[in-house]
């Protein structure tokens, strides 16, 4: 038996397929993880992300602490509530994980993966000795992941007295409501917010978006959204042997020539020599399936170059196959993959593939 | 618990067969619990027509968000009949799995044959050992 969400219990209530994610028992799909993926892209979805970690930092070098520990820098978050989107590096310049930063009108808040919760804590907690700056894990706070072009006048809808403070935020703002927050974030390249709510609140919420109309949606077609998206997962398109340049995160480090951050000499080191791979983003129109770990062979000038596919899935949006793979920074050429003992040709792309409901690679 | 007909034969790899009412012909799908596991269907590669196949073959291959699966057949003949439709709507394999979700059908050319599959009541065994 995993841990349980504060919404395990309105889970089941829905129908849900409940399988391990990270430790936790979560709904892999309440009937139709493709009809749930459709929802999101064309009316609008509700995901249970209350498995993800929240933690909070206060303190008078709560900044200066996050500049030094995460590749983004928070410095450039200039209004109260931004968000901004970064790795978290080990001195070899690979990805801890990611995780997003809002600033909070005392110190930031950070949510984290779920998988790598008590790595990124001690990571953290090493790290904070010597700033006068305190970390507070909030357990106590359950979220939810509204998306979809109806998601935000559902949202009003259903939490009416934060209906003008919703319209007011920006894309990738957050901002509280008493105990809530309401986040113009998501993971599905649609619009919609991610909204942290009390545990103890989050079920009669959650009931009340259902009954509004907004559907229930597993992590399946949360993966199937993310990956058409081109937005990473961690532990599969990135780990701490990858460093973020290699992982299609190079805009999410910070350079400036005055801040020093954890892993930085090993990127510049790793900048000076030549960065070896590159992500990019590979199409398969023909029958079949891209999956994680399949061999990807490039043909150029006489030589065969390899890569790995990451994560691969079928994209329900755009009916055929869709992945993001690593291969050599100089592989331009004839694409194939390894799949079931055949070479099958695909397409090299540019991610994302899908935005706002719509095709968008060349 | 998943729909499992008694009036049909199984493997263990969770296809299913149906004799018609000729006596040599055989419908060849997935099982209801084959479908449930593998979550929602998207493609269904079936043998070519005329092909012959032997019992124990691979027979095609059912590819879901989630996995592919090899299909095996489970009686040898010549296969007579696809079921083209799949080809665009392989969800059909999902939500109906028994019916308009089969996948080919083959003439026998062993009747005997059948006497080897599972019936019903040795299937279910074999799905409720997949569960625990």
């Amino acid at each position: 038996m995993g841990n349980k969400t504060p919404l395990y219990q309105a889970h089941l209530d829905s129908g849900a397929k409940i399988v391990d994610f990270g430790g936790w028992d979560m709904p892999i799909h309440y009937g139709s993880q493709v009809e749930e993926h459709h929802y999101v892209r064309k009316d609008v979805g509700m995901f249970d992300v209350s498995h993800m970690t929240i933690v909070d930092l206060k303190g008078a070098e709560a900044e200066a602490y996050l500049r030094f520990l995460l590749a983004n820098d928070v410095a450039k978050l200039k209004t109260l509530g931004k968000a901004l989107y970064t790795g978290m590096l080990n001195e070899k310049g690979g990805v801890i994980d990611d995780l997003i930063v809002y600033r909070m009108p005392e110190g930031f808040r950070l949510v984290v993966n779920c998988a790598t919760r008590e790595k990124d804590l001690a990571w953290m907690g090493r790290h904070v000795d010597g700033f006068d700056a305190e970390l507070t894990e909030r357990p106590e706070l359950a979220m939810v992941a509204v998306q979809g072009p109806r998601a935000i006048e559902l949202s009003k809808q259903v939490a009416a007295s934060a209906s003008e403070l919703i319209d007011g935020l920006s894309v990738f703002q957050g901002l509280e409501h008493g105990d809530w927050m309401f986040c113009r974030t998501g993971y599905t390249g649609e619009d919609g917010l991610e909204i942290i709510v009390p545990a103890t609140e989050v079920e009669s919420f959650w009931k009340g978006l259902e009954a509004a109309g907004v559907h229930p949606c597993g992590l399946g077609a949360r993966d199937t959204l993310r990956l058409e998206a081109g937005m990473n997962l961690y532990g599969l398109d990135m780990d701490e042997s990858v460093s973020p340049l290699e992982a299609n995160m190079g805009w999410t480090v910070s350079f400036s020539e005055d801040r020093d951050f954890l892993g930085k000499a090993a990127l510049v080191a790793q900048k000076e020599a030549g960065v070896p791979n590159r992500q990019v983003g590979l199409v398969l129109e023909a029958r079949g399936v891209l999956r994680a770990h399949q061999k990807v062979l490039v043909e150029q000038g006489g030589e065969t170059l390899e890569g790995e596919i990451t994560s691969g899935t079928f994209s329900p949006t755009l009916g055929y196959s869709v992945a993001l793979a690593r291969v050599p920074k100089s592989a331009n050429g004839n694409v194939s993959v390894e799949m079931r003992n055949k070479q099958v040709p695909v397409k090299l792309v540019k991610a994302p593939f899908v935005r706002n409901g719509e095709k968008v690679y060349e | 618990m998943s729909n499992i007909p008694s009036e049909l034969k199984y493997l263990s790899s969770h296809e299913w067969v149906r004799v018609e009412a000729d006596g040599e012909t055989a419908v060849i799908g997935i099982t209801d619990h084959a479908q449930e596991l593998l979550g929602d269907v998207v493609f269904v590669e079936v043998p070519e027509l005329g092909a012959e196949i032997a019992a124990g073959d691979e027979a095609g291959v059912v590819e879901s968000v989630k996995a592919a699966s090899d299909i095996f057949s489970p009686v040898s003949g010549e296969v007579v009949a696809i079921n083209e439709a799949l080809e665009e709507s392989p969800e059909t394999v999902n939500s109906e799995p028994y019916d308009e979700g089969w996948f080919f059908k083959v003439k026998l050319s062993d009747v005997t044959e059948l006497d080897a599959l599972l019936d019903a009541e040795a299937y279910t065994d074999v799905c409720e050992a997949d569960d625990h």
